[in-house]
């Protein structure tokens, strides 16, 4: 058996820890609106890029946990963080799955159920106070002026404000992980 | 004013860890007659936060394409991810279908003073290279063609993918605009094994032990290719092979020695431009130098 299937399943799943509904709800979220036309295939997992150096992350098996209703584990999980997002499984898929689409709507739903991993925290918080990922320093400037060209803004600081009025804020909020 | 007139698009990367890439950019666009409009409150483009909370990080995009839409100007990126959630974005909005959607992020840009009107292009440097410019005006630019090297294309991932995306411009399968750039310079386009491959940087902050993985293993191929350089068009990817390549070569005991430069840092060498002074690979962390010293020798006179 090849290492894909070992890692599948390692125990059972009993029905009453499925949420027939959860598939319904993906589908409801900007980039999941295709997960149920999946059927199965493989040419996901047989394409992806991270799961030849990390098991973990296989998006068929994702998908095949969605369909069944395992939203508890789907949603609490490390590995729906895990798509390097590179869109080859997005250009392959003969379903039109749109893969990494579906894997940004479970970081969404994931969020808004308080699974806000601490990297994506940082993330936010960065761009809440630089508008940047990173921070401009003097030294920057200062090797742009030697050489004559202009100098960036320290902070883009309306950023702040308009993730605010966009609603990320309620997004974490609503999962109980907003400070 | 030129012809081609464009705002550039730095982003977090390029402005602060790319000054190799966005220097030699403005060299080359400048002998090729690009003229490129700096726009001071440009932010970062969002993509970073879109797991987090999608409307957000449209948001920021729609803001950032508002700004230049005020200049009445188009878009020009360098960082791969950054021209994907652009182009993502200002597609959304400009399409009819999203009218809806896009009133919603004009009223919350209302109170900075933006209104985002759908009016702006946005294209990756190098695709602009390649269609606007194109191989033959550029292989006129090219005085010291670079005749003996042998380079790796890495096209990375959101420059081509979603290929519906960027109106299917290069195959998402089998790519050819980077390898005929290159060619432009003189060099030689390397095959070698997963050219295709993800750099990683994605999920860097997620599993740093997963993306170095991914990187080691296309070092790897890359040392089973013997090619002289590794030419790169996103900062981000830039970071994975060029900034990594020492700790992961020192872990794994492996000596890599390969030098990753942008490709307007190959296209620059190629156009006569110093390396130092105009295209900075000072800053590259592999050392050029090895690679120079062979250009000087290939120039001095064959093998």
């Amino acid at each position: 058996m090849s290492k894909i299937e070992d890692s599948s399943t390692e125990e059972s799943v009993s029905m009453d820890d499925l949420d027939p509904n959860f598939k319904n709800l993906v589908a409801l979220e900007p980039g999941g609106e295709n997960i149920r036309k999946c059927f199965a295939c493989g040419t996901c997992a047989a394409i992806c890029p991270v799961l030849s150096v990390n098991d973990s992350y296989n998006p068929r098996r994702i998908i095949r946990m969605v369909l069944l209703g395992m939203k508890e584990e789907v949603l609490s999980s490390e590995f729906i963080w895990l798509c390097s997002g590179c869109y080859s499984c997005y250009e392959r898929c003969p379903r039109d799955v749109k893969i990494t689409s579906l894997m940004v709507a479970l970081r969404n739903i994931a969020v808004r159920e308080g699974y806000l991993p601490k990297a994506m925290g940082a993330a936010v918080d960065l761009l809440e106070k630089f508008g940047r990922l990173l921070e401009v320093s003097e030294f920057e400037n200062t090797v742009r002026a030697k050489k004559g060209i202009p100098e960036l803004e320290f902070k883009i600081s309306e950023i702040k404000d308009l993730l605010k009025k966009a609603g990320i804020h309620d997004a974490i909020k609503e999962g109980g992980s907003d400070e | 004013m030129s012809e081609h007139r464009f705002a550039l698009y730095l982003g977090c990367t390029v402005s602060v860890r790319g000054f190799n890439y966005e220097l030699s950019t403005r060299k080359i666009a400048s002998k090729l007659g690009i003229e490129l409009v700096d726009i001071p409150g440009f932010s970062c483009c969002g993509f970073p936060i879109d797991g987090v909370h999608h409307h957000s990080a449209m948001a920021v995009a729609a803001r950032n394409l508002a700004l230049a839409e005020a200049e009445g100007l188009d878009i020009l990126t360098l960082c791969s991810a950054c021209t994907g959630h652009l182009t993502k974005a200002a597609k959304y909005y400009a399409d009819m279908n999203h009218e809806e959607e896009l009133k919603k992020v004009n009223e919350e840009l209302a109170d900075m003073g933006y209104e985002f009107k759908g009016n702006v292009k946005v294209k990756h440097f190098s695709r602009f290279l390649f269609e606007e410019i194109g191989l033959d005006k550029m292989k006129e630019a090219v005085t010291e063609p670079l005749t003996g090297l042998k380079v790796a294309p890495h096209y990375g991932c959101h420059y081509t993918k979603p290929s519906e995306l960027f109106d299917h411009f290069d195959s998402p399968y089998f790519p050819e605009s980077l390898d005929k750039l290159i060619e432009v310079t003189g060099a030689e386009s390397v095959s070698y094994r997963d050219k295709l491959q993800c750099c990683g940087g994605g999920i860097l902050a997620v599993s740093e032990n997963t993306s170095m993985d991914m990187v080691k293993q296309k070092l790897d191929h890359l040392k089973e290719a013997e090619v002289d350089a590794l030419i790169v068009i996103c900062p981000f990817c830039d970071i994975m092979y060029d900034e990594y390549q020492p700790t992961i070569g020192a872990k794994a005991d492996v000596k890599y020695d390969i030098p990753v430069l942008y490709y307007p840092q190959l296209l620059g060498l190629a156009m006569g431009f110093h390396p130092r002074k105009d295209l900075a690979v000072n800053k590259n962390q592999v050392k050029v130098r090895p690679l120079l010293k062979k250009l000087d020798g290939l120039k001095g006179g064959g093998e």
